[in-house]
């Protein structure tokens, strides 16, 4: 046989391994273009009293979980008694980022599923969100006790997440 | 006004309904509107993402539309603006990516398959020209072959 004939077979392979390659790549995993920067500067009033305004620089000191919800979020109550527990049995650091939100509709989710979280920002217009570069609700970000962004995680966080990424980052040990 | 005209007015009212993206918001004039509008469309929306920021329905483009008209009001160019977005959200937000070493592949890739396609197609052309000449002189060994 003329070797030449086998050039449209190769061409062939390597197309199929391209594509195939691809199969079962997540198209919303984004890299996240904050990881291993500083946090943005935000304020925002507590979600529970107003009257209290938390910041970057009012949160520093130990790092902490900061997780994006809404009452309007599906997905946010499959991670929520999975958070609770590690702030439970673990002494998780939560910290809330309630996005494009009613006050009331929050406190009311806070009640009905359960509040594990240590502080929560208020944050109705999303402007903090597009800071982070949030997309959609849920996601997560693991900071630094200096306020850096170490990890993003989108999506509901799973046990293994937890385990295998989260925990390890916030308790310093290498994931 | 004859009743067939006064429908056909109608159907070309809706026909020309223009696919906008709906917030009501103040423009100084004409022209900052449809930077908006054009600015909008070179923007993906990250949650639907074959959507552009001018189509979604979603939250997060009802949030970064409004942010980009802020800061339009507050006179910052499009290029700010963009650098704004691609800080927060990456590259990916842009529909129209720069042309860096990143993504020379995204940008030259199919030009490249469709050169050497090309050159596949003259030389395969070449060689059957001649192949015919070797055919005619009675060698058919080329055609076997395929």
């Amino acid at each position: 046989m003329n070797p030449r004939a086998a050039i449209p077979l190769i061409v062939f392979i390597a197309i199929a391994v391209l594509l195939w390659s691809g199969i079962g790549k997540d198209p919303t995993v984004l890299p996240s273009v904050l990881v291993g920067r500083p946090a943005p500067e935000f304020s925002a009033p507590e979600l529970r009293d107003p009257g209290v305004v938390h910041s970057k620089a009012s949160l520093l000191g130990k790092p902490y979980l900061l997780n994006v919800f809404a009452s309007w979020c599906p997905t946010c109550r499959i991670e929520h008694p999975i958070l609770a527990r590690y702030v439970r049995e673990r002494g998780l650091r939560l910290v809330g980022l309630n996005w494009k939100d009613e006050t009331a509709d929050a406190l009311q989710w806070l009640r009905q599923f359960g509040d594990p979280y240590s502080e929560i920002l208020y944050d109705p217009t999303g402007l903090i969100g597009i800071d982070f570069g949030v997309a959609a609700a849920p996601e997560s970000f693991v900071i630094s006790a200096d306020g850096a962004i170490l990890y993003k995680h989108i999506g509901a966080l799973s046990v293994a997440d937890m385990e295998n990424t989260v925990m390890p980052l916030l308790e310093g040990r290498q994931p | 006004m004859n009743v067939n005209l006064r429908w056909i007015a109608l159907a070309l009212l809706f026909a020309c309904t223009p696919m906008v993206a709906i917030e009501p918001l103040q423009f100084a004039d004409r022209a900052e509107e449809q930077r908006y509008q054009q600015l909008l469309r070179e923007l993906r929306c990250l949650q639907c993402q074959n959507q552009s920021l001018a189509d979604s329905d979603s939250n997060v483009a009802g949030g970064l539309r409004q942010e980009i008209h802020r800061q339009m009001q507050a006179g910052r160019s499009d290029d700010e603006i963009k650098a704004f977005l691609v800080e927060r959200y990456g590259e990916f937000v842009l529909y129209r990516p720069e042309i860096k070493s990143s993504t020379w592949l995204l940008w030259f890739g199919p030009f490249v398959i469709l050169a050497g396609g090309a050159v596949a197609l003259v030389v395969h052309l070449r060689k059957r020209r001649t192949g015919t000449t070797a055919a005619a002189a009675g060698n058919a060994r080329d055609e076997e072959d395929w």
